[in-house]
Parts: C-alpha cells; structure tokens; sequence
C-alpha cells in the first residue's frame, strides 16, 4: 500500500523491540467484543489510477459552472484566479504545514498571516483583523457574541438585507445561552431607517452592503444611532471585491466588519472550504475570536512574528475563552494574500470596476425586456430581478440552454410567496459579452 | 578559518536563507500582478458610495510575488519536509492524489446554488464520504457540515442540548476528564452548559467510581475523549457508557484520536452517542498551516433528527440538498443550520480519495502501523524518559519532566532543542494531567529509519539533559534562520499589522 | 508588615485604616512568568468576598483574581496598563492591582498572615 512504509519484515522488527508477539498484543486495551478480528466488509485498497478514475466519472455528473453562461452571486461569486496562486499555495511547506505555534519553523506562515491581518484591515478601513475565521456566516456568529461580550446586553437586531444564512448560522450559534435576536424581515425598512430600534439593551445591529438584493447602503447614520445607545455597527460583506470600489464599513463606523473572503484567491468548491473575515477597533482587539499574528523580534533582534493574545483562546481559557474555535483558515487566508497581492491597489480597484461596469451593462440590457424589473437603483456586481412568472422555473428553463440565469431567490426563502418572482443575478469580470447576450436573449424568448 | 558564524554579506541574506520584507515594504505605486480589460468609462450605480481614499494596497509583478511567497515558504516546516511527533495532530502523509481530484472542475467549479440536478455528482461524493463514515464508526447517521473538529464538537454537543430540551429537561452539567482538550470546556460554555471535572486514576484513564459519583439527574452529557489524550484506551468505556445512559444523560466522544483504531474498533460498538472526526487529522487532508478543516459528526438514533441543515438525502432517483426545518423533510427538529452553504467540500474529495485508496483493509493497517510506531517509540525511549503510564500505548505516546528534575531543563528547552535535530517539537503541556507533557505521535507514514532517526535523536538530547547541559537547552534553536521569539512583547505591545511609516514634516 | 493578609489564591492584601491595597504574591508572579496584560476593575465597584475581581496574564495562562474581602472598589493601579512588567518586578509593592474600602474587616480573620502563607508556600514548591 503505497502510503504505508512498513514491509511485514519493519512490522516483526518493531513488534520485537516493543516485545510483543502479535498487534492485537497492542490492542489489549480494547474490551474484547469490541475489537474488529476482521477488515470491515467494504472494498479493498485500489490504486492511484482506479480512485482517480472513479472519482473522475464522479466529478464528470456534475456540470462546472465554467462550461455554462453563469450569473450565481447569493454569497459566493466566480472570480479569475491566477494561476500563480494554486502553484504557491501547493508548495509542500505551505501546504503540509501545521499550525505556526512553534514560531522559530513557522516564520513562512506567520509572515503571510500578518500580511493578511494588514490586507483585511486596510480593505475593510478598521485597526485590527484576525487570522481568519471558518467562513463569513460563521464569523458573522462570531461578531454577534463578541458584541454581547463588550456591551454585557441580550439582544441583537439583523437586518432584513443579512444574508439568511448569516441570520440563520447566528440563531444557531445564541439558541441555548440567554441572547435575542431580532430578525427582520426582508419586506421590512431599509438598513437606514433601523436606527429607531436600537436601545439601551441592544448589544450590536447588523447589516450588509451590498445586501443580499445586492444594494449599497451608507451606514454613517446608523452607525451614531448605534453608538448613542451603546450598540456595535456589525457590517457584513458577501463580495469582498466590491471593497475595491465602495466605501469601506471602517470609514461609516463599523464597530466590528466581518466577511467572506472566497471571492480573492479561492475556488467556489461547492460551498467550502471558505475564508472568514473578521476586523474591529483597536479597543476591542482582546475580545476577538480566532488566532491573531503579532510582530514581535527574535533573541538575535531579528524582526519576526509570533501567534499572540493567545489567553483569550479556548486552549488556555477553556470555559472562559472567547470562543471555541481553534482552527482558521490558513490555506485560503494564503491564497487571498497571494491573489490580493498580484492585484494591488490599482488592480483590485480596477477588477472591481470592472465588475461593476458589466453589472450596469447587463442591467440595462435586462431592464429593457418586457416584463422584467431591474429593482435596485444602487450594486455592486449583483442585482435583483423581478420576473413576470416564478423565478425557480425560468432557470430551470434556461439550464437547458446552457445558462445558470441567477439564483432564485425562492431557493433562500421557500416560505416566501413575495420572493417567488425574484432572480439574484450576479455577473463578474469572468462573463463574456456573448454570455450576457445569451442570458438577455434567452429571457426574452421565455418570458 | 571563515566559516558560517564570521561571514558577513552585503545583502543581508545568507547563502540559501533568503531575508524576505513584507509585500508592504516592496510596494512600487502603479504596479501591479494581474491584467484586467479596461472597465466602462460609464456612471456608476454605486449610490454616491464610491471609494475615494487608497486602500494602501502594495503593488508587484507576478515575480516579484512569486519570490516573495517562495522565500517566505522556505521558512517552513512541513510534513513533507520532515517528522511531526504531535500527538493529538495526526500529522500523517498528505497524499498528492487528493489535491490533483479536489481541482478536477466538477467539484471545484461548482456553486453551491446551482441546480440541484446540475450537481448530482458532488452530492454523490458527500453521500458516498458520508457512508463511508457511517460504516467505519459504526453509527447509523453522520453530520457533515461543521468546518472543523471544534465546529463538530459545538454540533454534537448541541445536538445533544436539543434532545434534552424537546424532553423538557435540558439539565445544567456537562462532565469533561481532566485531561480534555481545551475546546472542550469552551464548547459546553456556548451550550449553557457548566462543566465539572472528573479526576484521573493512576492507570491515565477517567476515574470511573469519581465518574460515577458525579452522575447526577442534573448531568447532560459526558464529552470524552478516547484513546484518550493520554494516549490510552478507555478500557472501561462500554461500562461508563452504560452508566452515563442510565441516568438518561449522552456521551459525546472526541474523535480527535480516531487514527488509532479505524478499522479496528468501531466507536458506535461502544456505546457513543456522537463524535466528531477530524479529516484533518485521521483522513490526510493537508493541515494548510493553519487550515482549513472539517468535522462530520456521527450521531446515534436518538440524536439524529437534531442534526444540523443542509444534508444530503436520496429523492427518487437522484441526490437532493435539505436546506431548511419542515416537517414534510423530517428536519423539524435539526438544531438548525451551522454555517454557510453545505460544508467543507473540498476537504471531502481529499477525504473520500484517501478512503478509496486505503479501502478496508488499507485503513485497518494503517492504524495498525500508526499505534505500532507509537510503542516503538514509547519502548525505546521510556528506559531514559519517564513513560507517564505503563504501555502498551494507543497512537500516542506520552512522557512528562519529571526525569528532567534538577537538570535545569524544561520541556519547552527540550522541544527547542528538537528543531534543530531536524524535528518539529512534540505536543507541549498537554494534557494537562501530567507535569510538563510531551506527547508523541509519530503517525503510520514514518518509515523504521525515520523512527530510528527520531528515537536517536531524542536519547541524545536525553543524555544531554541528564548530563546538567541546560545552558545549552535555554538557547536553542541555534541554527534555525530565527532564534527563540519574544512572545512576551508580542503580548504586552501587541502589533497586529503593518502600518505605514510616518512621515516627519519637513522643517 | 502585620497588617498583610494572604489568601490560599495567592494575593495580598495590605491593610491601613479601612482601606486594603491589593495584588498577587512573589510566588504567583513567578509561577505566571511574564505578565503581559491585566484586567482591573472599575473604582466604584462593590464586591463581596471571593467575587471575581480582576484578571491577570501571562504570554501562556490567564489568571482570575478573587476579592480577599467585601467592599467597594477606591481605585485601580493604571500604571500596570502600560508596564504590567511591574507586577513581575515589585508585586508585594508597585505591582499592586487594586484598592478597596473594607465594609467587614472580621472577614480579614479568615485570611493567612505571613507566616502560614509562607508555610502554604513551602508546601505547594
């Protein structure tokens, strides 16, 4: 088996230096109706070539988004990445790396780590980001509770532009302690006018821009309606490249921003594995969740970095720490690093209007179809449609002309008949013109 | 003579130690890695939010990135560099067959809310990882969304809370041995739960008779941890099992250690009622310096309608996602969605890839082999280590200071010392049971060479320590390209990023 | 030094009139290692005996303190802020953490002097 060094020659050797006569010896431990005598009924080891194989075919069922004209946003989007990016982040010392806790080996992943924090800081506009986290709906949780711990309070309001898995991966995360959450609802206001629900027991609000509808909100007001009451600003980004092109969270008076990360440097993946941003005011760097990288020099005064504020973590605080994670998301942070750093200032901003600039084309090009409504009057890169018949059945319709149209917003919300005719229809630097035409012509033909 | 301690250079760096700045420092304005078509020259929709400061990004070529990361990458050690003797990490051979099926198109270029129909081949590569979990721990349900062990431990912990409270008793007390894993106790805490420890017997298993004093109607659940984190089988395990059962409390298992017994003992046979596993760790997805993970949980029948959403369910002929809580589902009681989308995804193909290579008899050896280094290890060191507990070991094979006594020389100096040897340090400090642990686990991917190696030279830095040396211990490592850190100054004057340098006023 | 009273969690407390000067012991600092942070409370805060009352850490443990006695909080040693490296050096002195009016000095008879302290000491190296 050819991940197993061990000839059956290695095996008796090493049995005789234990002293031990068979392996089961080793296994004496295991209550004796517990302990398999035989391999489990399931197939046998198989070659590189035949897993290859089967797993080929296996893949070859399911139809990449690559080979259709695709416009699917609702939180994870098709961006170009370099190829650079996969190369470096496969080399062996990033890739089969552990975590950087014995910093004198680690100096190559506490690096990018601290390169990373800055990139996420400087992208959102606030002080301080952490290493990174599971993914954006789960730092999202992860915000919600680490306001409840600074301001002592019970309660969190969401607004109704949040994404639903954000909401719904924060309900799970508060249902058994002593926390509220006021969830609003989609017909609801906008997140400018939420501030009259903020009091004296809400621990933070928070909102997204772009929403899931895709519009921009500017947060400035809210953010002084939070902060005379006492309440954090939590700003949520699905689309990290709209950063390139919109005001960041951090310059609207954000308490804490947290996002998804995938757009830069990492594949869709069917969902996962992603890349969760968080950031926050230097007053509140140790309540942060999750690993944080500092700088700091050697015995030989070498500049280098170490992982840090390790006491708030669950290794060291246990019962008390803020929060129970213990792994980041190291090879993703690497590839958003990796991929940010190719773009740069100029780049980043420059794919961000690219973005921008197909959306407002193919939003036009749509408004003008009979029957069809372009809701938002402000986007980034991803916008809503209202349909004149269910949206669910249109793209059904159109998978069979090679096109995945947007997703409908009935597959976030089934219950809700006001979301039936509503299609999320995103579009990066990714989609040709002949893409575009073929989504207008083909709503034009079936609608 | 000139030699590497007289040499000076011109450039700062050394021969193949490469001094690399951060990409901040390399910045030229302009300059960029990457080329984009020329956007629009259009109005924008951007709702009068455009940018207007720099976000402060620096700009480089693609070589100068590509050297950058290379340098940087060289700072490392890795798996496929050299030996990890980390217990509790299962630092094992990542296989390169994982990462070529993890970027075949048909699961990496997929979004998460195509069509169903569209992706009947990624629902069948989480169904098919999901089966094979379900027979290898012998359990009749498996969780497979959690991002991560602690992720998995919060869902089985919670799913657990959940059964207690649709019985209207949700109780207070979760039991952990002293010896657990700091997510542990973090993780109850998020449940509402408050813990209460039980103590250690002198054989380094949990204390059954202080378990069983502890089994009160207030007890929710017992989370333990087995082999355990001392490296042992919990003998008793069937019998604690039993008894926590009898008060109408759940056993939650860590399965942090499940590479010792995969093939060889099936968790469900125990009397578990959910564990979490650890790809990471058992299955060979690649640690990635940090990450990603996941953690599927298994679940026993009383638990499993508190699962989490999404999962993966057969509808006719195909494959189909549950996305939210109905009756019409059976998912009306799940403790509710865990994170984004559907789960680790790519960590699932790694995982599947090792499986199908292994297959049955492949994993049964390989845990075979993995608790076979361990006792060679725990054999040939213990004459001049102090061996913890008597063997036989699982995987793991723990030691504590207490032959160091009066030599002036901790773990920590020891640990230190390794890397220079060529070895990433052993577990430190953990558990916590032990004075000063040092806890190995050499995996089954170690060759006898490598093992022999290893073994040499840890008795040679045993005899160095054993010999008073420990001016030589508090200054290692010497020939790494960075000495000993300061965390201490990290901590005090934490400097968490780059910033730009200020620029003094011209007078 | 016959008004300096210790607890089994390795505090001090130095009392002068109704008012006890607070902090860690030699022996706490040392087992700790380098202080890094501290957690103090705010002046105002009133306590009973054995609350949770401040928070001390070191680059690899955090530790909780306990009030040795009830009372009100007066002040705390905001100089430990920006040089909690003062505990490390002086902890029975300029390393104090925090003041506090005494509302029951007879609690002060649970306490340890110095002398059984020290034996406590003894018995834990």
């Amino acid at each position: 088996m050819r991940y197993l060094p061990h000839t059956p020659v290695d095996r008796q050797a090493l049995l005789a230096a234990i002293g031990a006569e068979d392996i089961d010896d080793l296994f004496i431990d295991v209550p004796n109706q517990a302990l398999l005598k035989e391999p489990l009924d399931l197939p046998i080891h198989a070659s590189e070539m035949a897993v290859e194989s089967a797993l080929t075919a296996m893949a070859d069922r399911s139809v990449p988004m690559g080979s259709m004209a695709s416009f699917l946003g609702a939180g994870a989007y098709r961006h170009h990445v370099p190829a650079a990016v996969d190369h470096l982040i496969q080399r062996s010392e990033f890739l089969t790396a552990y975590t950087p806790y014995q910093p004198e080996v680690s100096q190559g992943t506490l690096h990018y780590l601290f390169e990373f924090q800055t990139q996420v800081a400087m992208l959102t506009g606030m002080d301080v980001a952490n290493a990174s986290m599971y993914d954006g709906a789960t730092a999202c949780a992860e915000a919600v509770l680490m306001a409840h711990r600074v301001t002592k309070r019970d309660k969190a309001i969401l607004c109704g532009g949040l994404h639903p898995h954000y909401r719904e991966a924060t309900e799970t995360a508060v249902q058994f302690i002593q926390f509220e959450i006021d969830a609003r609802s989609t017909n609801s206001d906008e997140a400018e006018d939420m501030a009259g629900l903020i009091d004296g027991d809400t621990a933070c609000i928070v909102v997204q821009t772009p929403d899931l509808f895709g519009r921009l909100h500017d947060l400035r007001a809210l953010a002084d309606a939070a902060h005379d009451k006492g309440a954090l600003l939590v700003v949520v980004v699905t689309e990290v490249v709209s950063l390139g092109a919109v005001t960041p969270p951090g310059e609207m008076g954000a308490d804490i921003v947290v996002a998804e990360g995938q757009s830069i440097g990492n594949a869709l993946n069917f969902g996962g594995p992603y890349l969760g941003l968080f950031a926050t005011r230097q007053k509140y760097v140790r309540q942060m969740p999750g690993r944080l990288c500092g700088e700091t020099v050697d015995q030989e005064g070498r500049r280098g970095y170490v992982l840090t504020l390790s006491t708030r973590e669950q290794h060291i605080r246990r019962e008390k720490a803020t929060s129970n994670i213990c792994t980041n998301s190291g090879l993703c942070a690497l590839a958003f690093c990796i991929h940010l750093s190719l773009l740069g200032e100029t780049g980043l901003r420059q794919l961000a209007q690219v973005n921008h600039g197909r959306a407002v084309a193919l939003a036009d090009h749509l408004a003008d179809l009979d029957g069809v409504e372009v809701l938002n009057s402000s986007f980034f890169n991803e916008f809503t449609l209202r349909l004149p018949r269910p949206a669910a059945e249109v793209v059904e319709e159109l998978v069979g002309r090679n096109i995945l149209a947007g997703v409908p917003l009935s597959r976030l919300y089934p219950s809700n008949p006001a979301m039936a005719d509503l299609l999320l229809v995103a579009t990066t630097e990714t989609n040709t013109d002949e893409d575009a035409a073929a989504l207008v012509n083909a709503l034009r033909e079936v609608l | 003579m000139a030699g590497p301690e007289t040499v000076t250079t011109n450039s700062g760096h050394s021969g193949l130690d490469l001094a690399e700045p951060l990409i901040f420092e390399l910045d030229s304005p302009g300059r960029c890695g990457v080329d984009l078509p020329e956007p629009p020259d259009a109005p924008n929709r951007l709702g009068g939010l455009e940018r207007s400061a720099p976000i402060g990004l620096p700009g480089l070529s693609e070589p100068q990135v590509v050297r950058h990361f290379v340098r940087l990458s060289r700072n490392n050690f890795a798996i496929d560099a050299g030996l990890y003797p980390l217990g509790s990490c299962t630092m094992k051979h990542n296989p390169r067959l994982n990462e070529k099926v993890a970027r075949l198109p048909g699961f990496a270029d997929l979004h998460p809310l195509q069509p169903v129909e569209t992706v009947q081949g990624a629902l069948e590569l989480i169904d098919t990882l999901a089966e094979w979990l379900i027979k290898l721990t012998g359990m009749p349900a498996v969780a497979m969304s959690p991002a991560a062990g602690a992720h998995g431990e919060l869902c089985g912990l919670m799913t657990i809370r959940a059964a207690l409270e649709a019985k209207g008793d949700p109780r207070e007390v979760v039991l952990v041995p002293t010896s657990a894993h700091g997510t542990n106790p973090a993780t109850a805490a998020i449940c509402g739960y408050r813990i209460e420890q039980i103590p250690a017997d002198d054989r380094g298993r949990v204390d059954v008779a202080a378990l069983k004093e502890k089994l009160a109607p207030n007890v929710a659940a017992i989370m333990l941890t087995n082999p355990n984190t001392c490296g042992l089988f919990e003998n008793q395990i069937i019998e604690i099992a039993e008894a926590v059962h009898s008060i109408g409390a759940y056993f939650y298992c860590d399965g942090a250690n499940f590479n010792a017994i995969v093939g060889k003992v099936r968790p469900g046979d125990l009397g578990i009622d959910c564990m979490h596993l650890n790809l990471h760790k058992t299955f060979s997805t690649p640690h990635g310096g940090g990450g990603p993970g996941s953690g599927p949980v298994v679940l026993a029948e009383a638990l499993a309608p508190f699962a989490p959403i999404p999962m993966v369910v057969r509808d006719g002929d195909g494959l189909n996602l549950v996305e939210r809580k109905a009756d019409d589902l059976g998912t009306a009681e799940s403790l509710g969605r865990l994170k984004g989308f559907h789960g680790q995804m790519g960590m699932f193909v790694r995982a599947l890839a090792f499986i199908l290579s292994h297959g049955a008899d492949g994993l049964r050896q390989a845990s075979e082999d993995a608790v076979l280094n361990a006792n060679y290890i725990l054999a040939r060191l213990q004459g001049m280590f102090s061996a913890s507990f008597p063997g036989p070991c699982m995987h793991e094979a723990l030691f504590d200071d207490s032959f160091l006594k009066d030599t002036g020389v901790s773990t920590l100096d020891l640990a230190k010392a390794m890397i220079d040897e060529g070895f990433h340090p052993m577990t430190m400090y953990f558990p916590l049971v032990v004075s000063g642990a040092m806890l190995m686990e050499p995996t089954e991917s170690e060759s006898k060479t490598s093992l022999d190696q290893f073994i040499a030279s840890m008795r040679h830095l045993g005899e160095r320590a054993l010999a008073g040396d420990s001016e030589f211990f508090a200054g290692a490592p010497y020939l790494t390209p960075y000495r000993r850190l300061d965390e201490t100054q990290a901590a005090r004057k934490p400097v968490l990023r780059w910033q730009p340098p200020v620029v003094e006023a011209a007078e | 030094m016959s008004n300096v009273y210790f607890t089994e969690d390795h505090e001090w407390i130095l009392v002068e009139g109704d008012i006890g000067t607070c902090g860690i012991t030699e022996f706490a600092q040392e087992q700790l290692g380098d202080i890094v942070y501290v957690e103090l409370p705010e002046a105002g805060r009133e306590v009973t005996q054995n609350d949770e009352i401040a928070i001390v850490e070191s680059v690899k443990a955090a530790s909780e303190l306990y009030a040795p006695v009830s009372g009100a909080v007066t002040e705390s040693n905001d100089e430990l802020a920006d040089d909690p490296a003062k505990v490390n050096a002086d902890a029975m002195g300029d390393g104090w953490f925090f003041k506090i009016r005494i509302s029951s000095a007879s609690e002060l008879e649970n306490l340890m002097d110095k002398a059984a302290y020290d034996a406590l000491v003894v018995g834990q190296s």
